[in-house]
């Protein structure tokens, strides 16, 4: 009964947060298995960028943090492996020069004041109903998108070569996997912000794999312990007055610790 | 010698990467049926033009021929499945494609490898591995295997074991095999063609034709240690028979059997 009175911006970021899980716990296990967590990180710090030019253009900020994602997941899908600079060199060089860049053009827009904090923690307090639309959306086109690309990711990710010989369309399935991620560091950032947007993906994903013995158990129970982290941060919030973002990412971390306890399978 | 029946030709594959030739004008064929086995030493280009073969690289001249819609089933080098995926032996054989639970049961029987089929993926052996990803191959009804070194990593039991174990399928199946060994004494048995590769084809011919070889004994005979440290240079080409032929294009008059490295 007492929950049913909680205020309309609590339900919406309760939503919200499953919103997130749902997809973060299947797209996470790709990022843990493919070790990709810094490609999310660069993804992520891109987002000042897209920010940046969100507003400059008189965007809505989250479609140009997508747009210069996927930009990004282009530019990583088509490279070789082995041409030029270290893929983490890289990376880091993508991500820092976009952040500064980023940072530069809100700089120039002297009549925005943009509040850097609501970006790099994010507010999930302040969702707005038109904003838990597009999380709806992502959902359901983004999980479609892994289920039907599911077997080919994996096989990808088990063995890119004999994938490749046995008739999988690697950069196809790479570029797909890699514009949803984009897709993913978009939403999240609002909720969760720039900074811990990463964690969303990968504390799940990891603390599942102790009690998993295949692939998919590894995915819904990243999806479960993500949307109970949601539900735990957002109480601990309510009871303590603790920033949100951060009270859910921490409740991740616990529950990742609680789970070691536990004997591992598979 | 007719081609027509080939599953895969190649000729004068060349690859140059960062200004070094892997490969130079290399040329092979597999029939079906038949056995080939690339040897040659670390850096001679033999899992180079592997990938070249399956398409997994361009390479800057030549050209490769299949057979119109040849099924191949690749065992890749020994390698390891990240740790952070819970994978059973069951799931890994299905990513390779639309098999029966029956069937997949089957061939690992087939392959004396039945018990494996519920155990994860970390938790199996270097040979368990191997018959694993043999397994693999073969629930893809293969005309041409291609295997990376399958040998790697097994005592010399299981590598004559396994080599049995492809002879078998390919006289089970009909199957063309192109494999790649650094043990020729042992994969002799179950080979019909041995090609010794160094960037570019050494020699060619039956093993026991090849065993006896002066390029193959250079290669691989009793100063094998200094190998690394030997930079030649041909100046001739080798038939089928592994007998010294001049080149023809490259070099001027026939240098004989008195053909020199340096």
């Amino acid at each position: 009964m007492n929950e049913l009175l909680l205020p309309d911006f609590l339900w919406r970021a309760l939503l919200g947060g499953v919103g997130i899980a749902l997809l973060a716990g299947p797209l996470g296990c790709f990022v843990v298995w493919r070790r990709m967590a810094y490609f999310g990180e660069t993804l992520a710090h891109a987002s000042f960028l897209g920010v940046g030019l969100g507003l400059l253009l008189h965007l809505e900020p989250m479609l140009g943090v997508a747009a210069v994602g996927a930009v990004i997941a282009v530019l990583l899908a088509r490279r070789h492996p082995s041409e030029g600079l270290a893929e983490d060199t890289l990376l880091g060089l993508l991500a820092h020069a976009s952040l500064a860049l980023g940072l530069v053009v809100l700089a120039f827009m002297e009549d925005v004041r943009v509040d850097l904090f609501a970006y790099l923690f994010g507010d999930i307090l302040a969702l707005q109903p038109e904003e838990l639309f597009w999380i709806g959306l992502a959902d359901v086109l983004g999980l479609a998108l892994l289920a039907f690309m599911w077997q080919g990711l994996l096989s990808l990710t088990v063995h890119e070569e004999l994938a490749a010989v046995e008739g999988r369309r690697v950069m196809a399935l790479r570029l797909g996997f890699m514009l949803t991620l984009a897709v993913f560091v978009a939403l999240a950032m609002k909720l969760v912000g720039i900074l811990l947007t990463v964690a969303m993906l990968i504390i799940p994903a990891a603390a599942a794999r102790r009690l998993s013995a295949t692939p998919t158990q590894m995915a819904a129970g990243a999806v479960m312990i993500g949307v109970l982290s949601v539900a735990a941060g957002l109480s601990a919030s309510l009871k303590f007055d603790t920033p949100a973002g951060p009270s859910i990412v921490a409740a991740a971390a616990g529950l990742f610790l609680l789970l070691r306890a536990l004997p591992r399978r598979g | 010698m007719t081609h027509s029946s080939f599953l895969i030709r190649a000729e004068g594959l060349t690859v140059e990467r960062e200004g070094q030739r892997l490969l130079d004008g290399v040329g092979l064929s597999v029939e079906p049926g038949r056995i080939v086995t690339l040897v040659g030493p670390n850096g001679a280009g033999k899992t180079t033009l592997v990938r070249v073969l399956l398409g997994l690289m361009q390479p800057d001249a030549g050209r490769v021929e299949r057979r119109p819609g040849l099924v191949v089933g690749y065992v890749p080098q020994r390698f390891q499945a990240p740790p952070s995926l819970p994978m059973d032996v069951d799931a890994f054989l299905r990513l390779g494609g639309a098999s029966t639970d029956v069937r997949r049961r089957e061939v690992l029987h087939g392959l004396g490898a039945g018990y494996l089929q519920r155990r994860p993926l970390r938790a199996l052996s270097g040979g368990e591995m191997q018959r694993v990803l043999l397994a693999r191959a073969l629930l893809r009804a293969p005309e041409m295997l291609v295997l990376d070194e399958p040998a790697q990593g097994l005592d010399v039991h299981g590598q004559q074991e396994l080599y049995a174990l492809i002879a078998r399928l390919r006289d089970e199946t009909g199957c063309g095999v192109l494999m790649i060994s650094h043990d020729l004494h042992l994969v002799m048995a179950a080979t019909d063609e041995v090609i010794c590769l160094e960037r570019h084809v050494c020699c060619v011919g039956a093993p026991e034709a090849i065993s006896r070889h002066p390029e193959y004994l250079r290669m691989f005979g009793p100063d094998w240690e200094g190998f690394a440290l030997y930079q030649h240079r041909h100046d001739h080409h080798h038939d089928l028979h592994g007998n010294v032929v001049p080149h023809a294009r490259q070099h001027g008059p026939a240098c004989g059997s008195g053909c020199k490295h340096e």
